[in-house]
C-alpha cells in the first residue's frame, strides 16, 4: 500500500477499497478504461492499482491529446513554420513531440520561429505586436481546449486581425471511445469518464455507451479518492445489473456541460470527415476543422500543407498502449530507447501520456512487486 | 495544457466584460471569462482555468482540493504556472 501516508483521507481510501473488493464476483475479471490522461497520472502517481483487487485492471485510454497527434501533422506544422515570415506558436507540451525527422524544438534550433504560449490569446497578442509576420497557433486538445481556440478566432474576427491563423488539430472524445468499443481485441466492462472534457460536453453524450454497448460510464474527478469512488460506482452498477452514465464529479461538471463553450465551437469549427489518430488510425468524424465562415483564420487554407501520412517508427508500440492492449512497460522500447528525455513515441512525451506517467511514478511499484515475489 | 487550474477573481474589468483579473497561486493575471457569461462572476468567486479561459465556476473547497492535487503533480504544474506567469492575455 504505497503512498498511503500521502492520502489526506487514507481511511476513506481503505474503506472504498474494501467495498470495491466486496463487490467482485469470484472468478470474474473486470477491465475499466480511464479515458483522460489526468486520471492516468493520478492512478500511477498514487498507486491506485495497489488498492484494487487483482481481478480489476485499469486500461489507459487515448485521452492525452498530445499522444494521439500523428507524426504527419507535426511535419505539416513544421512545414508551415518554415515558410518565410511565419511565427508558429503552440502549447509547451507540443514542443518535444517528434515528427518524422524533427520536433518543434529541433526546428526552432535550425531556423524556424517557434514560440511556446500558455493560451491561444497569447498567440493573438503576438500577432498584434508583429503586424509584418503571420502568426499561426497550432491548436491541439479535446473539447477542453477547443472553446479557447474558438473564442480566440471570434476575437480576432471582431478586431479585424488578418495576420493570425489556426492550424486546427482539435479532436473529439466520443468517436475515439466508439472506436475503442468497436475494437475486437479489447473487452471493457466500463469507463471512467473524463473530467475536464465533460465540463464542456456534459454527461449526456456518453449515454450511447450505456444504451448501445451496455457499459457503465462514471465521469470522475482527479483526486485519488475520486478515482476509487468512481470505480466503486462502476462496480455497484455492474453488481446491480445496471448500465448508466453517472457523474461522480458533479461539483465541477454540469450534466449539460458548458452551453456557451459548445456554441462557440459550433460557430467556428465543424467535424472533419475523418482524421488520423496516432495508434488508432483513421476515425470518421473525430476531429474539428475551421468552418468556411472563418476561412481567413484557417492555416490549412492559407498555407500549402504537405499532408503526408507518416507511419510510426517500427519499434514504437504507442498504438497498442493507446488502445490499452499493452501496458506501457510491455512496449519493446519502454525505458530503454524511449524515455521522457529522448522520446520515440508520443506517450512518453507528455507528462499525461501513459508511458511518461508510468516511467515517472509507476515502475517503483513493479520493482517492489518483483522483490516481494522473488523468494 | 490539460490542467485545470483554480483561481480567485479579484477584479472584473468594466471596460472589457469578458476579462477578469484573477489570482492564481499568487500570480495575478488577466483571464478570459467569456465562457461563463451566464454565471455573473464577482470578486471572491473561484473559477477553474484552462489555457487562459475560465471553464467552470467552483466553490472554495473544490479550489483547495484542486490546488492540492496540482501541487502533488510537481513539474507539470510548475511548467503550467510558469507559462501562465509569462502569459499576456488582453
Amino acid at each position: 500500500m504505497r503512498y498511503v501516508d500521502e492520502y489526506r483521507d487514507a481511511e476513506k481510501a481503505q474503506a472504498l477499497a474494501a467495498q470495491i473488493a466486496a463487490l467482485c464476483e469470484p472468478g470474474r475479471q473486470y477491465k475499466f478504461m480511464e479515458v483522460c490522461g489526468g486520471h492516468t497520472h493520478t492512478i500511477y502517481k498514487h498507486g491506485i492499482e495497489d488498492y484494487l483487487p487483482e481481478s480489476i485492471t485499469l486500461i489507459h485510454g487515448p485521452g492525452c491529446p498530445v499522444c494521439v497527434i500523428p507524426m504527419g501533422r507535426v511535419d505539416d506544422a513544421i512545414a508551415i513554420a518554415e515558410q518565410p515570415d511565419v511565427i508558429m506558436t503552440s502549447f509547451g507540451d507540443m514542443m518535444r513531440v517528434p515528427g518524422s525527422t524533427k520536433s518543434f524544438f529541433d526546428s526552432k534550433a535550425i531556423n524556424a520561429d517557434m514560440r511556446m504560449v500558455y493560451s491561444p490569446l497569447d498567440s493573438l497578442k503576438i500577432a498584434r505586436t508583429n503586424p509584418d509576420k503571420h502568426v499561426v497557433f497550432m491548436a491541439i486538445g479535446f473539447e477542453t481546449t477547443a472553446p479557447s481556440t474558438a473564442m480566440t478566432m471570434i476575437r480576432a474576427s471582431a478586431e479585424g486581425i488578418d495576420n493570425f491563423s489556426v492550424f486546427c488539430n482539435h479532436v473529439t472524445i466520443i468517436p475515439a471511445m466508439k472506436a475503442i468499443l468497436e475494437s475486437p481485441d479489447l473487452r471493457l466492462d466500463g469507463f471512467i469518464g473524463p473530467g475536464h472534457v465533460s465540463t464542456v460536453i456534459g454527461c449526456q453524450p456518453y449515454e450511447f455507451v450505456a444504451a448501445e454497448y451496455n457499459k457503465p460510464v462514471v465521469v470522475a474527478g482527479f483526486e485519488p479518492l475520486d478515482i476509487l469512488q468512481s470505480i466503486y460506482m462502476l462496480m455497484v452498477q455492474i453488481a446491480d445489473g445496471r448500465c448508466e452514465v453517472e457523474n461522480q464529479y458533479s461539483r465541477v461538471v454540469p450534466w449539460d456541460g458548458n452551453i456557451k463553450a459548445l456554441q462557440v465551437i459550433a460557430e467556428t469549427m465543424e467535424l472533419r470527415p475523418y482524421f488520423e489518430w496516432r495508434g488508432l488510425g483513421f476515425i470518421s468524424h473525430s476531429a474539428l476543422r475551421v468552418r468556411e465562415e472563418y476561412a481567413r483564420y484557417d492555416a490549412e487554407r492559407i498555407f500549402a500543407v504537405p499532408g503526408v501520412r507518416v507511419a510510426d517508427p517500427k519499434a514504437c508500440q504507442c498504438g497498442e498502449v493507446l488502445k490499452g492492449v499493452l501496458k506501457p512497460w510491455e512496449c519493446k522500447v519502454f525505458g530503454t530507447a524511449c524515455t521522457p528525455e529522448t522520446p520515440i513515441g508520443t506517450c512518453m512525451v507528455s507528462p499525461e501520456g501513459a508511458c511518461a506517467a508510468y516511467y515517472n511514478f509507476g515502475r517503483f511499484t513493479r520493482e517492489r512487486v518483483k522483490e516481494a515475489t522473488r523468494t | 495544457m490539460c490542467l485545470g487550474i483554480p483561481g480567485e477573481i479579484v477584479e472584473i474589468l468594466h471596460d472589457r466584460v469578458d476579462l477578469a483579473m484573477v489570482n492564481v497561486s499568487g500570480v495575478r493575471r488577466a483571464i478570459n471569462i467569456g465562457l461563463l457569461e451566464d454565471e455573473k462572476l464577482e470578486p471572491g468567486d473561484w473559477i477553474l482555468i484552462h489555457v487562459g479561459f475560465a471553464l467552470s465556476k467552483i466553490d472554495e473547497a473544490e479550489a483547495k482540493d484542486a490546488l492540492d492535487f496540482l501541487e502533488g503533480i510537481g513539474q507539470a504544474y510548475a511548467d503550467e504556472l510558469k507559462a501562465l506567469a509569462e502569459s499576456q492575455i488582453e
